[in-house]
Order: C-alpha cells, then sequence, then structure tokens
C-alpha cells in the first residue's frame, strides 16, 4: 500500500486544529472542485484533497491515519501490527487496497463494517467515466472497452481494489459532452440497496477538417477567386463520402453555404447540418500568362469593393 | 473471460424522470428537489403539476448538485445560487464554442 501524506496534501501541520483543516479544505476545494475549477488536472487535485479532508475531518479516523506514522508520499508501507484489530475489527486486509479505500471501511466510512451487518440498506456508489472517441464513431456509433478500478468489498467482508471491464455500445448521434448511463454498473449495493450507476461522459477528439457545434460541422471550403467569381462544383468531404456542392456565382469570403443533414443523426429524429465556409484563396505564385490576365482584369474592371469608405467620409464632412 | 456487451440509456431531454426517479439518481432527497425547483434552479417540465415530471437533462444539474452540497456543505439556498451561474457559465461557454466552430480554422 503506498502511504499519502494528507497533511501535506491539504498544506498543513501534523498538529493542525480541526478547524484550521477545515479552513484548508474549503480553499482548495474552491481552487480544484472539477464543477467551478478551470485549473490543469482540477479533477485529480480535487480528489486527493476531498481524500484528505474526508479522513482528516475525522477524529476517530484522524487518528487512526496518525498511527500509521509519517513517511515519504509514494513510498510502501505496513500498518503497524494490531493496526487493523484495533480500528477495523478483523474486517481488514491490507493486499489490493488504496488508502483511501482503507479509510472509507472504517467507522464512519460507506459502507462500514456496522452497516454491513445491520439490516441498513445501502446504495451502491455512482462512478464516472470519460470515453474518449472520434467523430466518425460518433456519425456512425461504435463499441468501446472500458476499464474501470475500484473498490469493492469480497464475500468475507474485505475491502479491495479490483479490475471491472465494460464492453458497451455507443449509440449513432452522441455530442461532445453528452452523458450516458449504464444502470447498475456501478458499485455493489447492500443489504437490498440498489448497485449505483455508470456514467459515461463523451469528449470527442479534435477531427482534422471538420468543427463540430452541436450536431452541425463547420468545414473550411477554400476556393479560388474566380469560382467565386464565376460559380463552381466542387468535390466536398463529408462524413457519408464525399459530395458535389454548387458555389454560386458571387460567392462572398466568409460565406455559409448549407449542405442539409450532412451532420451528426441527432438521437430521436433527424440530422445535423453541414456549413461549407467559404474562404477565397489566392495564389501566390503566378505564371506570366495569369500575372498579364490580372493585370487586365484590374486595368478594365470598375468594381471598387471600398466605395462606401468614401460614401462614408462625404457623408460626415 | 467473455466480456457481455452492456447497452446504455441516453440522458437528455427526450427521457423523462419522476421526483422520486432523480431524488434516487442523484442522491438529493425530494426535499432538497423541492426547494431547488422554488428557487427555479431545477425547472420540472410540467411546473402546474401536483406530480412533477423532469426531463432527464436535469440529472446533470441535480448531480453537480449532489456533490457541491457534499463538498462544500451548502445549503438549498447556496446550491440554487451555484446552479444558477453555474448553469449561466455552460450556456456562455456553449455559445463560445458554437462562435468557435464558426470561424475559420485556418488563416489565408
Amino acid at each position: 500500500m503506498k502511504y499519502k501524506d494528507y497533511y501535506n496534501i491539504l498544506g498543513l501541520e501534523r498538529k493542525a486544529t480541526a478547524e484550521e483543516i477545515k479552513k484548508a479544505y474549503r480553499k482548495l476545494a474552491r481552487k480544484y472542485h472539477p464543477d467551478v475549477s478551470k485549473e490543469t488536472d482540477a479533477e485529480e487535485k480535487f480528489k486527493e484533497v476531498a481524500e484528505a479532508y474526508e479522513t482528516l475531518k475525522d477524529s476517530e479516523k484522524r487518528a487512526a491515519y496518525d498511527q500509521l506514522g509519517s513517511h515519504q508520499s509514494g513510498q510502501d508501507f505496513q500498518p503497524p501490527p494490531d493496526w487493523g484489530k484495533q480500528y477495523g475489527g478483523s474486517s481488514f486486509s491490507f493486499d489490493d487496497i488504496d488508502l483511501s479505500d482503507l479509510f472509507a471501511g472504517l467507522a464512519g466510512g460507506r459502507p462500514n463494517s456496522n452497516q454491513r451487518g445491520s439490516n441498513i440498506s445501502v446504495p451502491g456508489q455512482d462512478y464516472e467515466v470519460t470515453a474518449h472517441i472520434t467523430l466518425e464513431d460518433a456519425y456512425q456509433g461504435t463499441i468501446v472497452n472500458l476499464n474501470i478500478s475500484v473498490p469493492e468489498y469480497d464475500e468475507n467482508g474485505h475491502l479491495h481494489r479490483v479490475s471491472r471491464a465494460f464492453k458497451t455500445r455507443i449509440p449513432k448521434g452522441v455530442v461532445d459532452g453528452q452523458r450516458l448511463r449504464l444502470p447498475g454498473k456501478g458499485g455493489t449495493g447492500f443489504n437490498g440497496g440498489h448497485n449505483g450507476d455508470l456514467y459515461l461522459n463523451i469528449a470527442l477528439h479534435p477531427h482534422s477538417l471538420f468543427r463540430v457545434s452541436g450536431h452541425d460541422l463547420y468545414l473550411d471550403l477554400p476556393v479560388t477567386p474566380w469560382e467565386a467569381v464565376l460559380g463552381a462544383a466542387v468535390e466536398v468531404p463529408t462524413l457519408a463520402g464525399p459530395v458535389r456542392l454548387k458555389i454560386p456565382p458571387g460567392t462572398h469570403a466568409g460565406q455559409k453555404l448549407r449542405l442539409p443533414k450532412r451532420g451528426l443523426p441527432k438521437p430521436h429524429d433527424g440530422e445535423g447540418n453541414l456549413f461549407a465556409i467559404v474562404q477565397i484563396t489566392v495564389p501566390t505564385v503566378l505564371s506570366e500568362r495569369e500575372r498579364a490576365i490580372f493585370t487586365e482584369l484590374a486595368d478594365i474592371s470598375t468594381f471598387n469593393p471600398r466605395g462606401h469608405f468614401e460614401q462614408e467620409t462625404k457623408h460626415e464632412n | 473471460m467473455k466480456i457481455e456487451l452492456t447497452e446504455v440509456l441516453w440522458i437528455d431531454q427526450y427521457q423523462e424522470l419522476s421526483l422520486a426517479d432523480l431524488a434516487k439518481l442523484s442522491g438529493l432527497s425530494e426535499t432538497e428537489l423541492n426547494e431547488l425547483v422554488d428557487c427555479d434552479a431545477i425547472m420540472p417540465i410540467n411546473t402546474n403539476s401536483t406530480e412533477w415530471i423532469f426531463d432527464a437533462g436535469c440529472l446533470a444539474a441535480a448531480k453537480t448538485a449532489c456533490r457541491l452540497r457534499n463538498d462544500f456543505e451548502l445549503d438549498t439556498q447556496g446550491l440554487s445560487v451555484a446552479l444558477t451561474l453555474i448553469n449561466q457559465i455552460h450556456h456562455l461557454e456553449m455559445q463560445l464554442h458554437d462562435l468557435r466552430a464558426q470561424l475559420p480554422g485556418r488563416i489565408f
């Protein structure tokens, strides 16, 4: 079992008072709580802080923790002889266990040996994992394999950290941030308490071509100046394969051309749209003939895209 | 070892939950949910009915409220203020995300 220095995590001396422990926790919880924090690794840091506070705020657990002695963080250690008997009765095994699991199993933890021995029903814990999938997976649906490491009690009431594997179908049409529920796949309930659920948060990998907004997709569509002026039919990629798109004559830069129902499928009805955003791209290397044609165009064209500057200036004078 | 395929349930506006369902899934009590509804922090679909129905999208807000209650020892008033602000932030982040999606990815 690896040692964690709960006092150090909360930035406290070992002789800190209960009030100091609470104050330090609240300060760090405000900083790292995943519902309110934008800090990097906020969730992991908050878990550490919450774990430390969960033990140190409870006088009995704190005394039990102090009895473990002081070690280097991350150092392998064994509790002193009789520690288990003194604090947890006979229901402790120190194999395959995490320090947080050890203290969760002490009185005041959930579910403790008393609860397991009584008739109080205790629901299993909910777990949450993030599934990172590609945009193509979201479009077609996919199957993902999940592995989670969770604390569980065995038939003798010993707490162990176990690995659980799931194979889950992600239906087509999920979007970034979508939450899905796997009922009963969380922690095991006790004394008739229902099993917890496993929640799956969907996170889409960024795509090299498409940007996602809900079920709509956005694609930059580079076009030549002459395609923009004269109009053209060009091939554009979609998640279902390439399609021909008509660029109307006189198309402007930034104009959004809609390809209906070429976005992500919606779970209950229809599909989102694909928007091709026109980017007029100019050649940087010209042949002599191209330069001559552009020069001729510049000479004969009466088009003035800045005409309104003059009008506005006259108006203001 | 063969792992069985598990089907998922959507959590969105098309799935409906009773007050008891929402309490069971979120970890909040029905009394706490009643108070959050009174503060408009969580809204049932049928506000005028005596038997409230919630869309499953409310589950995320209710679970957030449960975490905040446990982690900060907030009362329902504090929770409703925090939930309202978190909702506003999510709404603004989504608007920002949508606007960014419409911006060109490359500068020519």
